[in-house]
């Protein structure tokens, strides 16, 4: 994952936000350490400290005196609103100049998504692999 | 934050050359600082100087605000490990262990052993008749078991194989993050260390030509491939560091982070992006710097 190119904490933030959005790290259960990440990503922890602080501010974690960091409850849901926009920068948007390239209008790429969607619902196997 | 080491106008002339050039920096309390740049850069030398084993021609050097010069009040809190540690004819690692652990008040005997053990070192070996890797991981463990104040570590790694640097490296962040203090690392593998490093510092040619956060380095700088012509009109107005042309496709490394603006242009025009590695930014920025001396005054964005 590590090392594409922007800000370490920013990564560091997000792998921990992968884990909530996928659910591995689950509401109002403890979040990982510092050191924890540090020691994980072979980091500099202050570097993790910033990229945990930063999901402090984003209130995605709290802190509990003493104990540690803890998912706060709507987190998940907070970040897939997050992650719905980030993936339309990121992936709609160059798949609309490509398109645009080849003359392919909004209409004709739902259709073509329709199409592969359904493809792909029928021969479930194609996605696994 | 606290500035644990204070360098102004540093300098050490040589009869006929210079090896540190007005140098000034500081480091912090409890930060990992990279001190990179290439051989003869003055790095070592530097590092000689704040730890009062050479003598500088000219500049202030305050370390916990005092001057380190035959400063036992100093010298006890910091702990320098020479790329080229000298020790006694018949000396043994275990004496060599046993006399850290006398001198430096905070040593942790507990970790020493931990990592002669990860390490694989002979205790009973003399010292002239180990390998360089084993020579280095003398150096390693007492650079970390004697948890110093401020501790320097020149060049560690060489002749440790790959494990054994993971072992240094596993460790270093480990113990750094139990037992917070300052770390100043000279390096050639700026990639293998980078993700270690809070602040790098960059010299040149016994000058400075980077002293700033690694967060901030990160994103300076992007490479862009592609078509030429998309490329050149890209990159007007901006600082490219490198390039390379092959027929009607160039590479190209700009200075600058890029806004989602410009990624939005590059991907419409059909160029592709990559991040620069701080190896690579730094080996550009180092080569800029040669070709053109007063580079590091022109290129304020790089200081």
């Amino acid at each position: 994952m590590i090392d594409d190119g922007r800000a370490l904490f920013l990564q560091i933030a997000e792998s921990v936000e992968d884990q909530i959005v996928d659910g591995s790290l689950a509401e109002e259960s403890r979040a990982p350490s510092t050191n924890e990440l540090a020691a994980f990503h072979r980091i500099n922890p202050a570097t993790a400290a910033k990229g945990i602080s930063m999901l402090v501010d984003k209130g995605v974690l709290y802190k509990q005196r003493g104990i540690g960091m803890f998912v706060s409850p709507g987190a998940r849901r907070q970040l897939l609103a997050e992650r719905r926009t980030a993936f339309a920068d990121r992936f709609v948007e160059p798949l609309l100049a490509e398109a645009r390239t080849l003359g392919l209008g909004p209409d004709d790429l739902t259709d073509l998504i329709r199409e592969r969607a359904a493809a792909a619902a029928r021969s479930p196997e194609r996605t696994a692999r | 934050m606290t500035t644990v080491i204070e360098v102004s106008g540093l300098t050490k002339r040589y009869r006929d050359a210079v090896g540190v050039d007005d140098v000034s920096f500081r480091v912090e309390a409890d930060t990992i600082t990279g001190l990179l740049g290439r051989n003869g850069a003055g790095k070592t030398t530097v590092m000689s100087i704040l730890t009062a084993q050479n003598f500088a021609t000219s500049g202030d050097v305050r370390i916990f605000g005092e001057n380190p010069y035959e400063n036992p009040r100093v010298l006890s809190r910091m702990c320098f490990v020479r790329e080229s540690q000298k020790y006694p004819d018949d000396a043994q690692p275990r004496h060599a262990f046993g006399a850290a652990r006398l001198f430096f008040p905070r040593w942790d005997q507990s970790l020493a052993d931990r990592l002669i053990d990860e390490l694989q070192i002979p205790l009973k070996r003399t010292i002239k008749k180990l390998s360089r890797g084993q020579l280095s991981a003398v150096g390693v463990v007492i650079g970390l078991a004697s948890r110093a104040e401020i501790t320097f570590f020149d060049e560690p790694y060489l002749g440790l194989d790959a494990v054994a640097r993971q072992i240094f490296y596993d460790r270093l962040i480990e113990d750094y993050s139990e037992h917070p203090r300052t770390i100043v690392l000279s390096s050639h593998l700026i990639d293998e260390v980078a993700n270690l490093l809070e602040k790098v510092l960059v010299l040149d040619r016994g000058r400075v030509i980077m002293d700033e956060e690694t967060d901030a380095i990160r994103g300076r700088a992007a490479t862009v491939v592609g078509d030429a012509a998309a490329i050149d009109a890209f990159c007007k107005g901006r600082t490219v560091i490198h390039r390379e042309d092959l027929g009607r496709m160039a590479s190209v490394t700009v200075l600058g982070a890029l806004s989602a603006a410009d990624r939005r242009a590059l991907a419409d025009a059909r160029l592709d992006v990559s991040p620069v590695s701080l190896q690579e930014l730094i080996v550009r920025t180092t080569q800029n710097a040669q070709q053109t001396p007063a580079a590091h005054l022109q290129e304020g964005a790089l200081r």
